[in-house]
């Protein structure tokens, strides 16, 4: 936290960089300002970055995969060169026409109706969790937090069990997401080699193909083939890495942040709990208002954005969440609407990329809100002052210590 | 009132089928699939559906007529 009380403030339109505290403490404010003042705005950080911040801007983007290509999605001054059209991570850095048949071969295990089936084993593990949660609770006015000890912990045992890992690895895995995702950059030279995501996959896959067969994502790939082929080892070694990378820090933020909002809101509180009905147009609101991704994109051919001449090559921030805040795209966009009618947020993205895990998402954080509001209907913020946002293009509490005021027996 | 769906467009945001289910159904990849037939004319208990559906699809790939 120390840059933001030592440093000078940062002129958000050419220093911002989304991987310091200061820009994550209160990133929405940040959007504001530069949607009126400099849409998009460009910083030398990360070997230079682009910033656009307005609704159309970012859509447009995100449909034209013919002047912004996906070969990087995460920014850091290691540009990826050379790898397209496959990328590290098919298909999330997979450019077309590569991309259609790579997506395609994940799309049913991530369907809506293959997805529904892990409703209750979801809700299971939730419940499970605030068993352990509250057993330490000894009465009211106690606190616990509800990043550490919840919202972190359920993507962790969903992703495991659907790649057939031990959970037991979740915090092998949320090491790995925070050198990639929050301090891009940051670890590369000083890890040894047992300790990074590709030694522990490589024996992972070593592992597997000498093993039987198993019924999980990591045997599906392994059997999977494409143009009659079976996939590279970089390619499923890229797509287990997505799977982990992009399904645990993602929808962990956006438990998290819907629990921080409620804590600080009792009328939605009491809305939730006297009319279940809302839960749906809830979870596509807290979606919209705390989207929890930024992608990136780099451009494949000088182009413009808004108007701003952009080169080939150069690093481009996709702020979804900014989207979904600015005013010419949604009514009352800088309020909270609990039962907002019309939402074409874009939380999960828009296009050929569209989010593959949005339904897993969306179940895992409508049973946590859900479950945690049974057992759990009053609470609050134990100190705002202690609540920690994650840097980086995924934005969530990373520390959220709550005030229990009221459980329900389960 | 009739509802129209662009398959070009549709991406697979499921919101649809979530919000819709008596006039969206989804293929085995997520996709949108209309359960109206002929030209689109919805029943009467289908008709709020198909509004919210087509205000809530990201990709604007619903449309929803007079008629």
């Amino acid at each position: 936290m120390t840059d933001l009380h030592d440093a000078p403030p940062r002129d958000w339109a050419t220093e911002f960089d989304h991987t310091k505290e200061d820009y994550a403490a209160d990133a929405p404010a940040v959007w504001a300002e530069l949607r009126d003042r400099c849409p998009v705005a460009h910083s030398d950080a990360h070997g230079g970055v682009w910033l656009p911040t307005r609704h159309e801007d970012i859509a447009a983007i995100a449909h034209d995969t013919e002047h912004f290509s996906s070969e990087g999605v995460i920014v850091n001054i290691f540009k990826p060169e050379g790898l397209a059209p496959m990328g590290y991570a098919p298909p999330i850095t997979s450019d077309p026409p590569f991309h259609a048949d790579a997506r395609r071969l994940m799309l049913p295990a991530f369907g809506p109706k293959a997805i529904a089936e892990l409703e209750e084993g979801t809700r299971e593990s939730c419940r499970q969790l605030l068993d352990e949660l509250l057993a330490d609770v000894t009465g009211p006015d106690d606190i616990v937090d509800a990043a550490t000890q919840y919202a972190q912990h359920i993507p962790v045992r969903v992703i495991a069990d659907m790649l057939g890992l031990p959970k037991e690895d979740g915090p092998r895995f949320r090491d790995f997401i925070h050198r990639i995702i929050e301090k891009p950059g940051e670890y590369s030279g000083t890890l040894g080699v047992e300790d990074t995501l590709l030694f522990y996959l490589t024996n992972v896959i070593v592992e597997r193909r000498n093993g039987p067969p198993t019924d999980d994502l990591i045997g599906y790939l392994l059997q999977a083939e494409m143009d009659g082929e079976p996939l590279t080892n970089e390619h499923i070694f890229g797509t287990i890495a997505l799977l982990i990378i992009a399904g645990i820090d993602t929808t962990w933020s956006a438990i998290g942040a819907s629990l921080w909002h409620l804590a600080q809101h009792p009328e939605d509180r009491k809305r939730l709990a006297e009319d279940p009905d809302v839960l749906v147009f809830a979870v596509e609101e807290f979606l919209r208002f705390y989207a929890p991704v930024t992608m990136a994109r780099i451009a494949a051919v000088d182009t413009e954005i808004g108007g701003c001449p952009v080169a080939e090559r150069d690093w481009v921030l996709l702020p979804f969440p900014a989207a979904n805040r600015d005013p010419e795209a949604f009514e009352r966009a800088d309020e909270f609407v609990i039962d907002r009618q019309r939402n074409r947020h874009l939380a999960f993205g828009l296009g050929i990329h569209r989010c593959l895990g949005s339904n897993l998402a969306r179940l895992e954080l409508t049973v946590a809100v859900d479950e945690w509001m049974k057992r759990i209907p009053d609470f609050e913020l134990a100190d705002p002052a202690t609540v920690r946002w994650s840097t980086g293009q995924v934005r969530g509490p990373r520390e959220l210590p709550v005030r229990i005021l009221k459980t329900v027996e389960a | 009132m009739r509802v129209t769906l662009d398959s070009e467009k549709c991406q697979g945001h499921g919101r649809c089928y979530a919000l819709a289910s008596n006039v969206f159904d989804t293929d085995d990849e997520g996709y949108a699939v209309l359960l109206v037939d002929g030209d689109g004319t919805l029943a009467p208990d289908q008709e709020q559906a198909a509004i919210l559906a087509a205000e809530n699809c990201p990709e604007y790939a619903i449309e929803v007529h007079p008629s």
